[in-house]
């Protein structure tokens, strides 16, 4: 079971609006995420969801409209672990030196303990001495889960975090992010489709050209949401 | 002291990875000296001749080492978005300028002075009895190339035409430093050298200004 995070924190865009030339990423988008939900996010290609997360994690500048986290101490920045397609690690590095390399960046107590545990956690243990380049998909994807959670992170933000697993590593992923979720993260994630991962989801959103067009915390919803058959 | 430890990791990471691959520093010494070798062939120079042209020459060898080395240093994080991740851990987005300035410094610096023994032999030049000066001269005007040259990077890496952005900033940018640097060298290779202190004080301030405007507006230059 994945460490609680120290307090998780909610999430609160206001009007928020990012353009990419003529084109609308997100459009006048206002949506509050509670602290603790695990919102699953729905829509076609382009409609705005890796945007809303990098803008969520300050990646990304808004154009217009205000972001804020709620819940979390008012005088320190928020921990955000982000899992996206790409894995944000280094290939040039070991699983082992990559994770500690972040570690110290994040001013992680005890990185050398943390580390190992987390490597145990996602199963890489035997291979924490191999360079990341060396790797299959699913197991960059298992590297890139463990640099999110090394900070034990009070908002965790996936981006399509299952693109190209196997269906081993796909049932790996559902399985730990459904342990962070009961650990109290909040998560908002990205989705394509209806899958088992979607089914861990307290609530979905569908996203249509940067606006939300349907939000439901009803389970009984979220197969319209993930078909794409609500107005 | 956050942002010295964040620029410390990261600095150790830049090296770890370079000496890794040697992806940099094996192109960029060798593409170096067949400058160097050209330059030599094509003057044929005498001892005066290498007083007068040698530092010249040899400053732009430099500055193209660093077009050929500075390029990839924000593009390599871009291959797996490890941007994304470095901006998300840093408590202070000037670290990652930091370290990246002092890596090239560090790579830039290496290329020189592999570099020296080469050129002096191939130009009839002696550094010997101003080798502090040389290596002071070396160093400040690393410093200036990587301040300009990594912001330019960072810049450049998100644009389109990114492999023509680079070098057509870069030089217009960076012609102050390489004229001072080049005037202060050629006082070192004088029959009767001596240091130019307010050349040296220039490359010095020419750093730190630089410097300065990376630490106030860096952050925005990473943003996408």
């Amino acid at each position: 079971m994945p460490a609680p995070p120290e307090r998780s924190i909610g999430l609160q865009f206001d009007q928020v609006e990012k353009r990419y030339g003529a084109v609308y990423a997100l459009r006048n988008l206002t949506l509050k995420v509670a602290a603790g939900e695990c919102v699953a996010i729905a829509g076609r290609n382009g409609s705005g969801k890796t945007t809303l997360l990098r803008v969520a994690a300050k990646l990304v500048r808004a154009g217009r409209g205000t972001i804020s986290y709620t819940g979390g101490a008012s005088n320190c920045r928020p921990t955000i672990g982000f899992v996206a397609h790409a894995t944000m690690v280094y290939d040039e590095l070991t699983a082992e030196e990559n994770l500690l390399f972040f570690a110290k960046l994040q001013n992680v107590e005890n990185p050398t303990k943390r580390v190992a545990g987390l490597l145990g956690e996602v199963g890489l243990e035997d291979r924490k001495d191999s360079l990341v380049r060396t790797f299959s998909r699913g197991m960059r994807q298992r590297v890139a889960i463990a640099r999110a959670l090394l900070a034990q992170p009070s908002l965790l933000l996936f981006d399509e975090p299952g693109t190209g697993l196997d269906a081993e590593s796909g049932a790996w992923l559902t399985g730990h992010i459904g342990k962070l979720r009961d650990s109290g993260c909040t998560i908002v994630m990205s989705l394509h489709g209806e899958s088992e991962t979607a089914r861990l989801a307290t609530r979905a959103i569908r996203l249509e050209a940067g606006s939300v067009i349907a939000d439901t915390r009803h389970g009984a919803m979220f197969q319209a949401i993930f078909a794409g058959a609500v107005n | 002291m956050a942002l010295l430890s964040n620029a410390a990791a990261l600095l150790g990471k830049e090296v770890r990875t370079e000496f890794r691959s040697r992806e940099l520093l094996g192109t960029t010494i060798v593409f170096v000296l067949i400058v160097v070798v050209v330059f030599s062939f094509t003057f044929d120079p005498t001892t005066a001749e290498s007083r007068r042209f040698g530092p010249g020459l040899l400053w732009m060898a430099f500055l193209f080492a660093a077009s050929l080395m500075l390029q990839p240093c924000f593009l390599r994080e871009q291959v797996n978005d490890t941007l994304s991740a470095l901006r998300l851990a840093v408590q202070d987005p000037f670290a990652i300028f930091l370290a990246k300035i002092a890596a090239n410094t560090l790579f830039l610096l290496l290329t020189e002075l592999l570099m020296l023994p080469v050129f002096a032999a191939l130009f009839n030049a002696s550094f010997a009895t101003q080798l502090p000066a040389i290596l002071l001269t070396f160093f400040l005007g690393s410093v200036g190339i990587s301040v300009v040259g990594t912001a330019l990077a960072a810049i450049s890496a998100q644009a389109r035409m990114r492999e023509l952005l680079l070098p057509l900033l870069l030089l217009p940018l960076l012609t102050p430093i390489l004229v001072v640097s080049t005037e202060v060298t050629i006082r070192l290779m004088q029959p009767e050298p001596y240091v130019e202190w307010k050349g040296i004080g220039l490359m010095a301030g020419f750093d730190a200004v630089f410097l300065t405007v990376l630490w106030l507006f860096g952050e925005y230059l990473l943003e996408e």
